[in-house]
């Protein structure tokens, strides 16, 4: 049976949620709504005057191949962002798992990077991959490898992945780690005795308890790929070569603060809103499924 | 008794600073420098306020160009805004659209009945912020114009005499050649590739980067930036891109490092490029006209401006706006301008300041730290090299430095490139008119 705690009244609880609800609509409700409101108009930068256009901002920016385009860089960018992350966090976490001595000092210098804030993490990959006097960059120039991020699309896809994945695999390597912590050894002693070798066991008894965790890091990332990797790339490439970097937040940002276009900048929010909704939603609806809590 | 101390605090504010205030008004300065150039500016807003007891300029550094832009478009919607913002040449379009939020320089001066004279100013200077009634809207501040810079040192160290002739791009193409085969690893780097390889190259050669005079004549204006012209130029830099002959190495002035360090032959940089190279450069080396081809159009027309105007915003009380004229007619003084140019590479904005420079010897003992000045003002300007005037135009840039990018990566040809340029910047363009109407 589920526990529940009856509340007399109404004042209490209304005043127990007031707190939550305030924060909700100042800092979600009221600007998702201006967003909206200014979807429909093309404002003149100062706002002096502005003509109503309908959806007119909508099918401007859905007839321009560039945006779609992006759609795909986001994607693709997301997914790689995610998985970098993602897949040495296990790893690691799994390594310093069964670590007997010196955990603690692995620990603390794998969650360093964490504490690196993404647009100076974007400056450090930068150094290390400038063309002239990045340190990277001339290995591979004696190796006979020519890089150049600045016209190449994929190195520079390459690039912002790697220096927004880098700081990130800490934060998922922390939760990887916890989470193994509370894997029953029993569990895994049972099946030790059975003959099952290490990485088997990981495969079948590990890993699946790890669903939960895997789960929410997975929405967390694709969170953090959509929307907080902007630091990274504002620095790295800023979109660049040819829009092969710029993804949906990126052109959000650059056609509002660079472009003065506040409307298409709006709709693009409104756009970006729905999109990562329905993401949520089918994450939760389709793999939730496959998660063993 | 915190809170006591805190609230006396205040009411001492509040009763002190009114006292201060009427003594002298306070004009608030928003700019985009930092580093010398920041400097330099602060040096002259100390001057003004050292000079004189009624006003006193506050000068504030509000990030780049852009950022300093957009800090005073939202501090007005926040009935926050400074005085006078400084507004890259890019955003021209932008302030001149929003006649509710500038306040018109002439109408400032005429108001504040400080020193000015229109005609003083260089015309191709001016012209740029200048309606086409003759009526300035913005006080050119620091505006330069695309040279070319010349390692000396690695032109000899690949066998190629140093003083050869670098007027035309057919030369140039001739040189970049001998350059490689002598080893040279970095013939030719750019910065600003749009202002100067196709900006530029159209006011040059007289032909028109977009339709209606540039723009200058109407927002119903459209790129023409797919002409034969500078089609013609962008297949031969993205041929010698994919030589090897020309290096991209970003959309800015990122190339000013690679040409300072004496990796690269030449740069073409804008002639504000002097105070860095001078100061850092460790070899030899001088500036030349930007080249031309030769038998293009009716090259060399002149080259156009690039920089920033002082705006004066909408909002403030009369007694400040006389101040903002003292200010700005202290800072077209002769003097002023003249120091101001030879510190920075800056141009003159002033005839007067101009020959100045001259008569004191600075032209004589920097050689070709005049050529940027002859460049602009040897022919009287045409309609295609009066300067540009496009809304969305710094988005614009955007687009037409991702469709360069194509062509020095080999992805599409300048044609290809130019006409999808053309396309997207139109839809921009179509947008701005109707924001704007």
């Amino acid at each position: 049976m589920e526990k529940r705690v009856t509340f007399r009244g109404w004042m209490l609880p209304l005043l127990l949620i007031a707190p939550q609800v305030v924060v909700s609509v100042v800092f979600f409700f009221y600007p998702a709504g201006q967003a909206i409101w200014q979807s429909l108009f093309i404002p003149d930068p100062f706002g002096l005057s502005s003509q109503f256009v309908g959806l007119g901002n909508f099918e401007f920016l859905l007839s321009d191949p560039f945006y779609r385009a992006s759609f795909v860089t986001t994607a693709v960018f997301s997914i790689l962002v995610t998985l970098c992350s993602m897949i040495p966090a296990l790893f690691l976490a799994v390594i310093a798992d069964r670590l007997i001595k010196g955990s603690g000092v692995y620990r603390t210098m794998l969650i360093w990077p964490y504490a690196v804030a993404p647009a100076v993490a974007g400056v450090l990959w930068l150094f290390m991959f400038n063309t002239r006097v990045g340190v990277i960059s001339w290995y591979l120039g004696q190796l006979g490898y020519d890089w150049n991020h600045v016209l190449n699309g994929g190195e520079a896809m390459g690039l912002v992945v790697v220096a927004s994945a880098w700081g990130r695999i800490s934060y998922n390597f922390l939760f990887f780690f916890a989470a193994l912590q509370a894997v029953p050894r029993s569990v895994i002693e049972a099946a030790a005795i059975d003959g099952a070798r290490f990485w088997r066991r990981f495969f079948t008894i590990v890993l699946p308890l790890l669903s939960p965790t895997t789960f929410f890091l997975l929405v967390v990332n694709i969170v953090y790929a959509f929307f907080e990797t902007f630091g990274v790339i504002h620095t790295i490439t800023a979109g660049g070569p040819q829009q092969s970097t710029t993804i949906l937040v990126y052109k959000v940002f650059s056609d509002g603060f660079v472009g003065q276009d506040l409307g298409s900048s709006s709709a693009q929010s409104v756009i970006l809103l729905v999109v990562v909704g329905l993401l949520t939603v089918i994450q939760f609806k389709y793999l939730e499924k496959r998660v063993h809590y | 008794m915190n809170k006591t101390l805190i609230a006396g605090f205040a009411l001492a504010s509040t009763v002190l600073t009114p006292i201060a205030a009427s003594a002298q008004t306070e004009v608030q300065f928003w700019h985009a420098f930092t580093g010398r150039l920041g400097e330099l500016v602060a040096a002259q807003v100390d001057a003004f306020n050292a000079g004189q007891s009624d006003y006193t300029v506050v000068q504030s550094h509000k990030g780049n160009y852009s950022e300093t832009l957009n800090a005073g478009i939202a501090a007005f919607r926040a009935g926050e805004q400074p005085h006078i913002l400084m507004v890259f040449e890019v955003g021209t379009a932008t302030m001149m659209a929003a006649a509710g939020a500038t306040k018109p320089v002439f109408e400032v001066m005429a108001e504040s009945g400080a020193t000015f004279d229109p005609d003083a100013y260089i015309g191709s200077v001016k012209g740029y912020y200048t309606t086409t009634d003759g009526d300035m809207l913005s006080l050119p501040f620091n505006s330069s114009t695309p040279v070319l810079w010349v390692n000396r040192d690695a032109m000899e160290a690949a066998g190629v005499d140093p003083d050869t002739d670098l007027s035309t791009w057919q030369n140039v193409g001739a040189v970049l050649d001998q350059l490689k085969a002598g080893g040279e690893e970095c013939p030719l780097v750019t910065a600003w590739q749009s202002w100067i390889h196709l900006e530029n190259l159209s006011a040059y050669h007289d032909v028109p980067f977009a339709s209606k005079d540039n723009g200058f004549a109407g927002l119903d204006t459209e790129l023409m930036l797919n002409g034969e012209a500078q089609v013609a130029h962008l297949t031969a830099m993205g041929e010698w891109a994919q030589d090897g002959k020309f290096v991209y190495t970003g959309r800015r002035n990122e190339g000013g490092a690679n040409f300072r360090s004496g990796e690269c032959a030449l740069f073409t940089e804008s002639s504000a490029g002097y105070a860095g190279i001078k100061a850092e450069a460790e070899f030899d080396f001088d500036v030349r006209p930007l080249p031309y081809w030769e038998g293009v159009g009716n090259a060399p027309q002149n080259t156009i401006i690039g920089g920033a105007s002082l705006w004066v915003l909408e909002g403030h009380e009369a007694e400040e706006y006389k101040g903002v004229g003292e200010f700005l007619s202290y800072l077209s003084s002769s003097d002023v301008q003249a120091q101001w140019h030879q510190d920075t590479g800056y141009l003159p904005i002033t005839t007067e300041a101009g020959e100045a420079t001259r008569a004191a010897g600075f032209y004589d003992e920097n050689p070709g730290t005049d050529i940027a000045v002859i460049q602009m003002t040897a022919k009287e300007p045409t309609a295609n090299s009066k300067g540009l005037r496009l809304g969305s135009f710094d988005q614009i840039r955007g687009i037409i430095d991702e469709e360069l990018e194509a062509i020095w990566a080999g992805d599409k040809s300048a044609q290809e490139a130019m006409d999808s340029a053309k396309e997207r910047g139109d839809a921009l363009l179509r947008r701005f008119e109707s924001a704007n109407r």
